[in-house]
């Protein structure tokens, strides 16, 4: 799992008020390169909560990687930024699609309820008295 | 990539090798998840650079094909361990990077905007009634821009008027008839393979505020309740 999916995924178990954002405890994660695409990355700004990206990104032990406030379009768009490993730009890429969560957890942040993720894959699945009516 | 070389990569997949009657896992052929998202996005541009998230992905064909017309961020979700299993290795073995979650898609909860297009071949609803509805509902709520999906030529009127009385679609248009080409897949079966009309649909969802969150089918529920 990506923090891109963990950027969208929120907790349903009965108790939960938003369910969101699930709090990221990780045990083993990777990267793996990708190609980066500014277009599409300027479009997915706007979009993402920006404070529980930066939140997965400190859970993970970097907390330099993003700043606290998210880069401006002006940022993403500048010249070269696409080259540039250290560009606002390809942070955004890093943290959004190169950091795989492989063994861990989400907990819910209303609830503390525990979600595992093994093997790469976090299971959301809810017991039957756990489920809202 | 041509579509003739999408159907070829598809067809080198793993499939189910036992699959379960009560999800009524049946596999997306080649020819059909082929053609599904080549028209998804050769005629309406939902795939390529887009989040596309895959609903009951099973062995994950379509998060595949997805990934493979380049969708920028792939997410298949299914209920079934195996069955993600399966998918893991299916796009591990192209080289691909699908996001996958374990999860009942009636009780998915997926935050604002962030997914462009849903595509699936969901359960018909033929083990458990109202499977197809959910899948729908789910569906209109997680996507901004259209939701894909398979099903019965037989339900067309009856999936219509559901999904844009009580779904939030403002369209839901059969983009043709296919032959659903059924292997004997399960004991009950009777003959040894079997055609069935099948619909390839795309539903459009109605325009969302920033901020507004999918939550379960609760409201569908109510909705069917208060007519």
């Amino acid at each position: 799992m990506r923090l891109l999916t963990h950027n969208m995924l929120a907790s349903n178990a009965r108790g939960a008020v938003t369910g969101y954002p699930l709090k990221l405890q990780v045990v083993k994660w990777s990267t793996k390169e990708a190609e980066p695409n500014p277009e599409f990355l300027r479009g997915m700004l706007p979009k993402i909560d920006w404070p529980a990206l930066v939140a997965a990104t400190q859970a993970l032990g970097l907390p330099e990687l993003l700043p606290e406030a998210p880069p401006t379009d002006a940022e993403l768009s500048a010249e070269g930024a696409a080259a540039d490993e250290g560009s606002a730009l390809r942070r955004l890429h890093r943290a959004l699609l190169e950091i795989h969560i492989e063994e861990g957890a989400l907990v819910c942040p209303d609830t503390d309820r525990c979600f595992p993720i093994s093997r790469g894959v976090p299971n959301m699945l809810l017991h039957e008295d756990e489920v809202r009516n | 990539m041509k579509l003739k070389q999408l159907e070829g990569l598809l067809g080198d997949l793993q499939q189910f090798t036992a699959p379960k009657v009560e999800l009524e896992q049946y596999a997306t052929g080649p020819h059909i998840a082929s053609r599904m998202l080549y028209t998804a996005e050769n005629s309406f541009d939902d795939i390529t650079g887009k989040v596309v998230a895959d609903f009951g992905c099973g062995c994950g064909t379509l998060s595949v094909a997805s990934s493979l017309l380049d969708a920028e961020h792939v997410v298949g979700i299914d209920i079934d361990p195996q069955s993600l299993e399966l998918a893991q290795e299916n796009a591990a073995d192209l080289e691909l990077d699908i996001d996958l979650i374990q999860c009942d898609i009636k009780n998915l909860n997926l935050r604002g905007l962030l997914v462009d297009s849903v595509v699936m071949n969901p359960p018909f609803g033929t083990s458990r009634k109202g499977a197809d509805m959910e899948f729908i509902s789910m569906g209109l709520k997680v996507a901004t821009r259209a939701v894909y999906s398979l099903h019965k030529t037989s339900t067309r009127e009856h999936i219509k008027k559901v999904a844009l009385r009580n779904c939030n679609a403002i369209s839901a248009e059969v983009l043709c008839e296919l032959r659903y080409n059924l292997p004997r897949t399960y004991k009950f079966h009777k003959q040894n393979e079997v055609d069935i009309a099948v619909d390839f649909w795309r539903f459009v969802p109605r325009a969302r505020d920033e901020g507004s969150t999918a939550s379960s089918v609760t409201n569908l529920k109510q909705r069917r309740m208060h007519r």
